[in-house]
């Protein structure tokens, strides 16, 4: 009986990792830029929407992961499509490696930069723009995991 | 590890108030006492306008600092290594009131805001009760009391406290959970005791004798620094040249006030770096040396302006800015 179901296990096991692992960078990194900013607004009511910003920056990588993980959930046929032998299941696992693990160590370290940030905003408010691009830099690796996956993942 | 993402970002605004270097030209740009204090409850401090006393100012700023790092820090006891010389402090002024039955107001006599209460250290003293006092403090409590009851001898009882002091920070610097804060330990011991070997050395008092009144210092020798003081501040000089104080040297051929200001300049130049740290401590660290820093500036040049000092002569003592 598991052997049969193998693949899907694989499969499922794969898209679980992607938005588990994405999913908790980005609660993480979301949680820290909070904490930030909530320290900004007691101080600086004024600068909300600027913060509100850049907290929710670390926020991309839960989303690329659950993008992923349903692509997966469509081709394995929980959402559409058909179960997919042993083989083919060990690849859909190690196509949702890249967002999860990226995305998991992006999502950390994105916040982190938006906390710094948030304190950049804090002594220089009308610094916006250059508070944004640091921390949005980082996540030019999510979105190179999160192509890898995709673009495998909707080859299998 | 635990981090301090909140408190960081809070302190990032409180820093945007720090007097800067445009500030104290304009304070000292002031045509006297009274504009300059003026311009400081423009500025906000001693909560707005009204307030024409700067002791009463200049305290309810100290006491501003703290009440924030209270609440940020509720019940920690993170900072304590910045508190404890006022305790230090207290003991002493405890021991010689109650010796000399001064009848001195407290607020004149103990400074507020040390890890343990001002009155809680009057009052053990009071009873000889030295077990309530913390366990650090006890031995120099006991002994000096009984030096100033034996010989009168008020400058051998605070060398004993003052001495302990240094000790405790030694100790606590250890343990300290940031480097700024061993930061801030070292520079204050360092500071002591080379003012301490050349009060000793001025004394009379041999390498030996001087050694055995100076604290543990990192990075300081101790035996070596008595030997220096015995010749004099430009051998100390010398020395310090091929210590991490180097940058004091200079300060001590000029005066002991240069001296002092050369280390507190010291201390702000060893917390810039806070400055772009974003998690731990040590920016919550650095805002209360920055604020204490900026206080003794204000308190030096206020107290210049009101004794009409030259100018020239107040911002030689004005200290760098943080902000």
């Amino acid at each position: 009986m598991l052997n049969e179901n193998l693949g899907i296990v694989y499969a499922l096991l794969g898209a679980a990792l992607a938005a588990f692992l994405a999913g908790s960078g980005s609660a993480i990194g979301v949680g820290m830029g909070g904490r930030a900013a909530a320290g900004v607004l007691t101080e600086k009511p004024e600068l909300f929407a600027k913060v509100l910003i850049l907290q929710l920056l670390p926020g991309t990588q839960g989303i690329y992961g659950l993008l992923v993980a349903f692509v997966v959930l469509g081709k394995i046929g929980i959402l559409g499509g058909t179960a997919p032998t042993a083989d083919q299941g060990l690849l859909f696992l190690a196509a949702c490696l890249p967002i999860g693990v990226a995305g998991l160590i992006s999502a950390i370290h994105q916040g982190k930069t938006s906390v710094a940030s948030i304190q950049l905003l804090a002594k220089r408010p009308d610094s916006f723009g250059r508070a944004m691009l640091l921390p949005a830099m980082v996540e030019t690796y999510a979105i190179l995991a999160l192509l890898v996956s995709l673009l495998t993942v909707t080859r299998l | 590890m635990k981090d301090y993402i909140y408190e960081v970002a809070r302190i990032r605004v409180m820093e945007n108030s720090l007097l800067t270097k445009a500030d104290l030209d304009q304070l000292l740009a002031a045509p006297d006492h009274e504009a300059a204090l003026a311009y400081l409850a423009d500025k906000g401090w001693g909560g707005g306008a009204g307030v024409t006393d700067a002791e009463t100012m200049l305290k309810a700023e100290e006491d501003a600092t703290w009440a924030l790092m209270t609440e940020l820090l509720g019940e920690g006891r993170e900072l304590d290594i910045l508190r404890l010389t006022r305790d230090y402090h207290n003991l002493k002024a405890a021991i010689k009131d109650i010796y000399a039955s001064s009848g001195l107001a407290p607020e004149r006599l103990y400074l507020e805001g040390g890890t343990v209460p001002a009155e809680e250290i009057r009052q053990a003293v009071a009873e000889e009760n030295f077990g309530r006092l913390p366990e650090a403090m006890q031995e120099a409590a006991v002994q000096a009391q009984q030096v100033l009851s034996r010989t009168g001898d008020g400058q051998l009882c605070d060398s004993i406290i003052d001495k302990a002091a240094l000790d405790a920070l030694t100790a606590a610097a250890e343990d300290a959970p940031d480097p700024v804060l061993a930061a801030y330990a070292a520079t204050t011991v360092v500071n002591a005791d080379i003012r301490i070997a050349l009060r000793a050395a001025a004394a009379g008092k041999n390498a030996a004798e001087i050694a055995a009144q100076l604290a543990e210092a990192p990075d300081l020798n101790r035996s070596a620094l008595a030997e220096a003081a015995v010749g004099g501040k430009s051998s100390v000089a010398e020395y310090l040249k091929g210590t991490p104080y180097s940058a004091l040297a200079d300060s001590l051929s000029r005066s002991m006030s240069a001296f002092e200001c050369a280390c507190d300049d010291l201390m702000i130049d060893r917390i810039l770096p806070q400055k772009s740290e974003a998690l731990s401590l040590g920016p919550l660290a650095a805002y209360v040396i920055a604020r204490e820093t900026e206080i003794k500036s204000v308190r030096l040049l206020l107290t210049g302006l009101q004794n009409g000092l030259p100018r020239e002569q107040i911002r030689e003592s004005l200290r760098q800015c943080y902000g």
